[in-house]
């Protein structure tokens, strides 16, 4: 195995374009340093891209926050700014693992490790939030949902690596949360994550809703009818339950020791009922 | 493989060692530069046993490359007591008998040491979840916790 330490992005995918196949971006490691204590797991080439201006930094413009690809989710907490616009993201990046998980592990490894269940995926697909994508031909933009593809794969191609994840600064009156149901109380695997992102008017009525689910099929699902099943209401009861059955009916578990279908198709009609409460009420909605 | 050449900074004095590409800082610690005091529980970031502070932050010691220490500074328990006397956590510890076998303790000392200084008033709950990263399969955590709560208040200057 070759590691390598690139300090421009021009370097990196120039080093990740010209590589063998079994080429890997490293960011946080939590992902990839636990595959290589695996014996049939082989890299040839390792690209650590923490040592590149601006990677390891928030950074704001006038209408985003620019997260970059190495910064580690315990750095999310410690921004003020970002949590105030966006405390479901960062809630849902400060479940994974533990505290030393959180000292290395990033949003965009979290991501690009494809697991189903990754727990800030859902967030981010709820905030609608966009991925910088370097390659060899220049940077473009993506957004997040359309990364990951199946467990373990993604969209990127051969030369590509995500620089940074932008959040949009909300507007007012909006809110995210995010949930999760795992079996223990800390340190485990979402059986099932819901993201929810709502944006109501003066008069407290859901204007715009992005409802996002983790673990319950192979990557993660943005779910249209459970948006609709909200908008123009004002979260009452029966647009919770149009929005429970919406996600319930969505959901494409698997069956396992951890759940069954049945329990994860209800959980995430119910997980999505207690994160639509939160985010209604961080926008600033009362029922 | 080639060797790669690192320096870095391991408990205040500047360190420099050649690692393999796929050495984990773990295991540079241990095998080359004699640091046996992180220890190895599982290697994938279950346990906490190979925590380590790097650049401020406690990070499980077998998740990093060592070619990733370069720059960096690393503290690991071998720079916790001044000379002969320990660190109030390390003596908490000792008085709570908030270790048996051992094996999970420079790990638990090491992160508690990163919680103290993050918060020096921090609740049991606080105590309990960032210390959910280390694992004890002999002692059980009351003695821990209670350790690392008293430590807290000695380092915070009330009486015990
Ligand atoms: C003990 C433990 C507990 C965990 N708990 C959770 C949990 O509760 N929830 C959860 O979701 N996850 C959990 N994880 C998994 C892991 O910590 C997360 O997926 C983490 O966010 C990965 O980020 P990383 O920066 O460490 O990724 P890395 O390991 O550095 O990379 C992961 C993968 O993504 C690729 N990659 C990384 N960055 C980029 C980039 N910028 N561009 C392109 N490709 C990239 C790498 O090549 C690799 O294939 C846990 C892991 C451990 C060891
Ligand atoms: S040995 Fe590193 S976490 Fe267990
Ligand atoms: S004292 Fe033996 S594992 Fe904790």
């Amino acid at each position: 195995m070759r590691y390598e330490r690139p300090e421009t992005i021009t370097d990196a995918t120039a080093l990740l374009e010209n590589a063998p196949d079994r080429a890997f971006v490293l960011a946080g490691g939590t992902d990839l340093l636990v595959r290589m204590q695996n014996d049939d797991f082989e890299a040839e080439l390792v690209v650590d891209i923490k040592s590149i201006a601006g990677m390891t930094e928030i950074s704001e413009t006038q209408d985003a926050f620019v997260v970059g690809a190495g910064v580690p989710c315990a750095a999310l907490s410690e921004n003020a700014a970002l949590v105030a616009a966006w405390p479901g993201v960062v809630e849902a990046a400060n479940l994974i693992g533990s505290t030393q998980i959180q000292g290395r592990c990033t949003m965009a490894g979290n991501l690009c490790n494809a697991s189903p269940a990754a727990d800030s995926v859902p967030a981010l697909v709820a905030a609608g939030a966009q991925v910088r994508i370097a390659g060899p031909s220049g940077l473009r933009t993506a957004a997040v949902e359309d990364v990951p593809q199946s467990p373990g794969k993604t969209s990127l191609k051969k030369g590509e690596f995500i620089e940074a994840i932008e959040l949009a600064k909300p507007g007012p009156r909006s809110g995210d949360a995010y949930l999760r149901f795992i079996p223990r109380t800390e340190m485990d695997i979402a059986v099932v994550g819901v993201g929810v992102r709502l944006v109501l008017d003066d008069a407290g009525v859901v204007t715009s809703a992005r409802i996002a689910l983790g673990a319950v099929g192979p990557k993660v699902l943005l779910v249209k009818e459970a948006a609709d099943a909200v908008i123009g209401t004002g979260l009452d009861d029966a647009a919770l339950d149009a929005l429970a059955t919406a996600c319930s009916d969505a959901a494409t578990p698997i069956d396992d020791k951890r759940g069954t279908v049945e329990f994860r198709k209800e959980v995430a009609g119910v997980l999505a009922r207690r994160a639509a409460r939160i985010a209604y009420t961080r926008a600033g909605g009362s029922q | 493989m080639t060797a790669i050449a690192v320096s870095t900074t391991i408990n205040g004095d500047d360190v420099e060692y050649l690692c393999q590409p796929d050495e984990t800082l773990l295991d540079v610690l241990r095998n080359r530069l004699g640091l046996m005091g992180t220890k190895e529980g599982c290697g994938t970031g279950d346990c906490g046993a190979c925590s380590t502070i790097m650049d401020g932050r406690v990070v499980c010691s077998c998740l990093v490359l060592g070619a990733e220490a370069q720059g960096r500074s690393i503290e690991t328990i071998e720079g916790m007591a001044q000379g002969a006397e320990l660190h109030p956590l390390q003596r908490k510890f000792i008085e709570h008998a908030a270790l048996q076998c051992g094996i999970c303790t420079p790990g638990f000392l090491i992160a508690a040491k990163a919680l103290l200084e993050e918060k020096p008033d921090p609740t049991e709950e606080e105590i309990r979840f960032w210390l959910a990263g280390n694992l004890c399969r002999c002692t059980g955590y009351d003695k821990i916790v209670r350790a690392v709560q008293d430590a807290a208040r000695e380092m915070r200057g009330e009486a015990a």
